[in-house]
């Protein structure tokens, strides 16, 4: 590549700026308000530089200067809204308009600027690892200000940024820190550090004290130290012991993880497949377009965050209802259209209802695209809860296994205490005879079916926060659906439940074993050969409704 | 509505020429993509650039002194349909040229008929290289332009030592896979350092496979993972990632099959930082480029649109045919097969792009960070442009073999060591 | 001779004359009109049309096998897509092997994906299928171990209704994942393509194609009188009683799952068979027709054309293709909202299909 004009002229900056850095410190004394305004002005200006490693030095030099405005830049620096105006070159934060153009204030006097169009900016770009320094510096900054969470989350950014400089000041917020957390992170932080200490002595006891510190950077290091050859032979057993020790707990963790991410898979298979059971079961109806209905239940979320955009947080929790109505109307609409005229003939049913399903996918492909649609996830449900250092569990998943917990047992609620729930049972059993009974079976047919798609809708909610949400997402569970209900045995939330449970569980220990696709296929092998066993499933319904 | 207005119109259109077509006064260029199907989510868009570039074309007053016509049809995402409809185009329809394809299978599909029939068929798509027809131009990257200079990044810039390389189980991410396994070994990188995971189509459940390449990461050296993860399984793959605390500081992913397109359907949030290798960006910084986008965005007639790296090489593609039926002066297939070798036409990134003896074409290297807005920061680029390698010299079985469809070679499968040419031209 | 006593024989309904009188015109005027008849000439009947409608016989023929299970015996496969394309890479292997050679790897014996999966030499079960016999009994054997395996077990068992459809589903995806995997040895997605010839005949050469479609027509006329002569026979009223009442029947004395086996057998062998002619005719196979999706359509089709009346199946299968060919060229995203739509009003109004149409509306005017 040729060398172009800026490349000059920002290294000539950026030497400028170092330059100007040795002056300042020289003369402290001499330095006036107005010195460190124009300096900080002539670092910031000089951040528009071609190489990261000129950037990293100059947010550096940056990062010492005591100037109000520093966080706010370093932060836009890392967040990725600091361009450089086209026209003045001046530096600038920019917040995104919806018309892909872009609101500037000046990064240096914070004045407004004004809008400007798609390409009026050129933005700062930053790469991996100068974003894992900026972090860095922007903690080592937060660390004298802020809560003591604040605190400890400043010390992990600079454990992973892992600058050496950083640890000094470690150190020295130790000797002021009263909270006695944040001292046991810096404590624990410094050990981080002392793995890579030059003084013999002091790296061994951070090696024997890393031996019950599961982050994963000490693994990482330990490792690292126990094959490194050039290591003295004392240090290099000691890495190892404390290695085996953290392996030993590591493992043990496993065993829960595995277990948490079976009943996850669990969760999942029975959220979309207990709508399918109440339908299935009660009316003999095989709704092909259960899918769809999920599938709907997920773009209400998104249409709900879209005219919202504000209220993320509590979008998705309005979306519960919203969902649970919009299936639910549509799984009546397609009662009242198509299944009333099938009752009787449950095979016919499954091909009107296919059709159902293409028309409904193909509606939403029309309406919505055929790309997939971006459904946000509020902060309260990204990452994970920390149950013990080295075990965390994913917090959308663990949401998802409660909400699915609470879905199944409002649903056994509403069979077993309510009107509706005894006339549903009786039809279940007995449709001739309920009706004898006074039973409006019309009545009961519209609730159950329109409860069972709005569960549908409820599951896609659920679903927009781990997948795709697109035409397609509905076809991805049926199969697995009807799997889970016939394996649990037709009619029968309880055998839904456990169903849906165990299968997750028995895929996510055939896993590892035997990779993705073989453990699916195990787990139909299994479904297909149990249902020679037992031809009704695992509860299977007793009494006449067992002929049907 | 609008798009079924669209398609409506087309189809009056393709009603209302088929008549007047055995007049022969216009060139028939056919659009070979799924408009439906699992396959519609990027291939629909592949359709309106050609569209567009037809439309620009006759803009320009056609071409050989006749206007394009578009032939538009829809394989239906189904792979024995692809050769049913290319069959319908050649035969029935009798167009010039293809553009078309998206997956591998379908590309394998049609190619005994472009052969049979001797056609032409532009290829827009990044594949897994061996192979080289007559019939066929593969304006997408070649493994050599894609996979190798990623690795090369990661291993030098990034200082990755350990790898996983994670694919859906199909023929794209295995060839990939196996020519980087070969790479990276002859580059001394351990078995122990190189973990390999291949998960179905639309894999949903990530859960146990994030957990293995956390636990592989921790083990002591830099790590990065490798993605031949295909299309809709890559939403549920970075949202766990994300979850369980995997940064793109921490263990980057790079991806070959992720774009501006893809990203359009993902909240981005937690991908920032991760990369992605190709050979185009959307936020490439060059005149050419903002005026096809400007082109693209009024086409479409939707703000919201982003462009992409097999958009771009459609519209290598054309141009170079194009440009080589003006220097044949018809658009007879074998003429035009001779004619192409060698055209030129610049790229949307700024530079060159050159038609090799190989049927593939040069390309630059670039590797893009993604970013909160759906766009990549281009962290690297390669100085010059790569050409396109149609058979990898990491595999042992192809090393030997080389494509040249010049006279007096004329072959796509000539292995060096032998002196034979087989596949194709086999009689 | 044969024809004319089948045309006067009782043993065919009417509509089942129909058939095979549409069949006997275009076996003859098809092939004349491909190959006697000038390219140029409005009588010509392009290698495309031809191809096109060998791809609709297969179909038919796959439409009518599993008529036969679902319209006279009451058991709704939701699978039979499977023993389509079992058929298929049955014959796909043999075609493979054919190659030989002309390869992309020009190995002599290994197909290309082996080669570039390092594998050593050829798997066990590929073994004699370059010798065409071997091929063709595989054709029809695999369908039909598997499906009297399955249906030993499931009609033992007394698996029936819906359970039985759900586990026929469950049969084909299994299949379907099992076959995407590279480890399987059967080409994963891409599956098997790139033929070059069968029995020494070029594939791409047009009379190739023409014999293809001579014998797909053969194959549907063959597989039509065998569904018929055993829905007619004795055999085919105990199957048909089993449908109306299951237990009555069991009480009167029948052994019912071993009528429902063997019919189930009989059916599966006949989809493979259709699937062995639709291989070489499309040039591929591949595992997305193990779709459970596949299946579904396909039993459309039957309920589409009418169920329980054999050539209603095949005409389902070709109404519905044919629509398909032309409305997926002109109006992608109609097509799905139509297809939909038809599904629903079939199954709601048309409970006998389109051949039951006439007498629906005669029933109406009574």
């Amino acid at each position: 590549m040729p060398v172009s004009p800026i490349t000059i002229r920002s290294w000539l900056l950026a030497s400028l700026a170092g330059l100007s850095c040795l002056m300042a410190t020289g003369h402290t004394l001499a330095a006036t308000a107005a010195d460190i305004e124009s300096e900080f002005a002539r670092t910031v200006t000089s951040l528009y530089a071609d190489s990261y490693d000129e950037k990293a030095s100059i947010a550096a030099s940056l990062a010492e200067m005591e100037h109000p405005r520093v966080d706010l830049i370093l932060s836009a620096l890392i967040e990725g809204n600091l361009y450089r105006e086209r026209r003045t070159d001046v530096i600038v934060i920019a917040r995104s308009l919806d018309d892909g153009g872009y609101h500037l204030t000046d990064a240096v006097t914070g004045e407004d600027m004004g809008d400007v169009g798609r390409r009026g900016a050129r933005k700062i770009s930053v790469n991996n690892s100068l974003r894992r320094q900026l972090k860095g510096l922007v903690a080592g900054r937060q660390l004298n200000v802020g809560s003591p969470s604040d605190r400890i989350a400043a010390i992990e950014d600079i454990v992973n940024a892992g600058d050496e400089e950083l640890s000094d000041v470690l150190r020295a917020r130790a000797e002021k820190e009263n909270d006695p957390d944040v001292l046991e992170a810096i404590s624990i932080a410094l050990i981080i550090f002392d793995l890579d200490a030059v003084d013999e002595a002091r790296k061994l006891a951070a090696v024997e004290a890393s031996a019950t510190n599961l982050h994963p950077l000490v693994r990482r290091k330990l490792t690292a130290i126990a094959a490194d050859e050039s290591e003295v032979d004392e240090l290099r057993a000691a890495a190892k012991t404390s290695l085996a020790e953290i392996t030993r707990r590591v493992e043990r963790y496993q065993m829960v993880e595995t277990l948490f991410f079976g009943l996850s898979l669990g969760s999942i298979l029975v959220l979309a497949a207990i709508g399918l059971s109440i339908t299935f079961g009660v009316m003999g109806v095989i709704n092909m377009a259960h899918g769809e209905l999920i599938m709907l239940g997920a773009y209400t979320t998104y249409v709900i965050q879209t005219v919202f955009p504000n209220a993320l947080e509590y979008s998705l929790l309005l979306a519960i209802p919203a969902a649970f109505v919009v299936s639910g109307l549509v799984g009546i609409a397609i009662e009242r259209g198509v299944i009333r005229f099938l009752y009787g003939r449950p095979l016919e049913t499954l091909l009107a209802t296919f059709g159902v399903s293409l028309i409904l996918q193909q509606a939403v492909r029309t309406i919505f695209s055929p790309l997939n649609r971006a459904v946000a996830t509020p902060e309260w449900m990204s990452g994970s809860l920390q149950v013990a250092q080295g075990l965390s569990i994913t917090y959308n998943r663990l949401y998802i296994f409660i909400f699915a917990l609470l879905v199944f047992a409002a649903l056994q609620a509403i069979l077993r205490r309510t009107r509706l729930g005894l006339e549903v049972r009786a039809v279940t059993q007995n449709r001739d005879m309920a009706r004898a009974m006074g039973i409006r079976n019309t009545r009961v047919d519209i609730m159950t079916f329109g409860l069972g798609s709005g569960i549908a809708g409820v599951a896609g909610v659920a679903l927009s926060q781990l997948t795709n949400v697109g035409p397609n997402l509905g076809q991805g569970y049926i199969v697995d659906s009807f799997m889970v209900v016939v394996f649990g045995g037709v009619g029968n939330l309880w055998g839904t439940l456990v169903a849906g449970l165990s299968l997750g569980i028995v895929n996510k220990f055939l896993e590892p074993e035997a990779g993705a696709v073989m453990a699916k296929i195990l787990v139909l092998i299994f479904i297909i050969l149990f249902i020679q066993k037992r031809p009704r499933g695992l509860f299977p319904q007793k009494g006449r409704a067992a002929d049907g | 509505m609008k798009r079924i207005g669209r398609n409506l119109m087309v189809a009056v259109l393709l009603a209302a020429t088929s008549s007047i077509a055995t007049a022969a006064d216009t060139i028939k260029v056919g659009i070979l993509h799924s408009l439906s199907g699992t396959m519609a989510i990027s291939e629909t868009t592949l359709k309106d650039t050609i569209l567009m570039m037809v439309e620009e074309q006759n803009a320009a007053g056609g071409l050989l002194g006749k206007k394009l016509e578009a032939v538009v049809v829809d394989p239906a995402s189904n792979w024995p349909l692809f050769a049913e409809k290319a069959r319908e185009l050649i035969a029935k329809e009798k167009v010039d040229v293809v553009f078309g394809c998206w997956t591998s299978v379908s590309r394998k599909s049609v190619l005994p008929v472009f052969e049979e029939l001797n056609s032409l068929l532009f290829y827009p798509v990044q594949y897994e290289g061996e192979e080289s027809s007559k019939n066929v131009f593969y304006t997408g990257a070649a493994p050599n332009q894609q996979a190798i200079p990623a690795v090369d990044y990661l291993m030098n810039d990034i200082g990755a030592k350990r790898w996983v390389l994670a694919g859906t189980d199909y023929v794209y991410p295995r060839t990939t896979n196996k020519i980087l396994e070969a790479y990276l070994k002859a580059k001394g990188v351990k078995d122990d350092d190189i973990m390999i995971s291949y998960t179905p189509f639309g894999h949903s459940d990530w859960q146990s496979i994030v957990a293995d390449i956390k636990k592989f990461g921790n083990a002591g050296k830099k790590t990065a993972v490798v993605s031949t993860i295909n299309g809709d399984a890559n939403v549920p793959f970075y949202k766990e990632l994300g979850n369980q605390g995997i940064s793109a500081e921490d263990i980057p992913v790079i991806a070959f099959s992720v774009g501006e397109e893809e990203l359009s359907g993902i909240d981005t949030g937690p991908l920032v930082g991760h990369l992605a290798a190709w050979n185009y960006f959307m936020s490439v910084d060059a005149e050419v480029n903002d005026d096809f986008i400007d082109g693209w965005l009024d086409f479409i007639d939707d703000e919201a649109r982003v462009t992409n790296d097999p958009m771009e090489a459609h519209y290598i593609g054309f141009k170079m045919w194009v440009e080589a039926v003006r220097k044949a002066g018809t658009t007879s297939p074998s003429a035009v097969q001779d004619a192409i070798i060698g055209v030129a036409v610049p790229n949307l990134s700024g530079g060159i792009a050159t038609m090799m003896p190989n049927h593939h074409i040069t390309k630059p290297v670039l590797i893009g960070e993604i970013q909160d807005d759906g766009q990549f920061d281009i962290v690297w680029q390669t100085p010059g442009t790569v050409p396109g390698d149609a058979w990898s010299d990491f595999l042992p079985g192809s090393r030997d073999i080389t494509a040249d469809w010049q006279q007096p070679l004329s072959c796509g499968n000539y292995n060096v060591k032998t002196g034979k040419c087989s596949g194709q031209n086999y009689e | 001779m044969i024809l004319n006593t089948l045309m006067k024989s009782e043993f065919l309904d009417r509509g089942g004359k129909v058939l095979l009188l549409v069949l006997l015109v275009m076996l003859i005027t098809v092939p004349a009109a491909n190959l006697l008849i000038p390219a140029d000439s409005f009588f010509h009947v392009s290698t495309y049309t031809v191809t096109l409608l060998g791809k609709y016989l297969c179909y038919a023929l796959l439409a009518i096998s599993l008529d036969l299970v679902w319209g006279y015996c009451g058991i709704l496969s939701l699978g039979h897509g499977a023993f389509f394309a079992l058929g298929g890479y049955a014959m796909g292997m043999y075609l493979m092997r054919q190659i030989g050679t002309r390869g992309v790897y020009g190995h002599p014996e290994l197909p290309d994906f082996m080669v570039f999966l390092n594998w050593e030499e050829l798997p066990w079960y590929w073994y004699g299928f370059d010798q065409f016999w071997l091929a063709m009994l595989m054709v029809m054997l695999v369908p039909g171990v598997l499906a009297f395996l399955f249906g030993w077990l499931a009609f033992r068992s007394r698996v029936s209704g819906v359970y039985l459809s759900i586990m026929t589903q469950a049969l084909t995806y299994a299949l379907m994942l099992a076959f995407f995997r590279n480890e399987m040895g059967f080409g994963g997605n891409n599956g098997l393509t790139d033929f070059k010839e069968i029995l020494g005949a070029s594939l791409q050469s047009d009379v190739t194609r023409v014999m293809l479609f001579v014998c797909s027509v053969a194959a549907l006329a063959l597989g039509y009188l065998v569904c018929r002569f055993i829905v007619t026979s004795k055999l085919g009223q105990v199957v048909t009683a089993v449908r109306d009442a299951e237990s009555r029947t069991r009480f009167i004395g029948y052994r019912v799952e071993r009528y429902q086996v063997w019919v189930f057998t009989v059916s599966a062998v006949i989809a493979g068979i259709a699937g062995a002619l639709y291989v070489p005719q499309v040039g591929i196979i591949n595992p997305s027709e193990f779709q459970p999706l596949n299946s579904i359509e396909l039993v459309v089709w039957v309920a589409l054309g009418g169920r329980a009346t054999l050539y209603g199946a095949a005409l389902g299968a070709g109404v519905v293709n044919y629509f398909k060919t032309v409305l997926t060229g002109a109006l992608p995203e109609v097509w799905l909202f139509v297809l939909g739509a038809l599904f629903v009003l079939v199954t709601t109004t048309l409970p006998k299909g389109l051949v039951g149409i006439r007498d629906q509306l005669r029933r109406s005017h009574a």
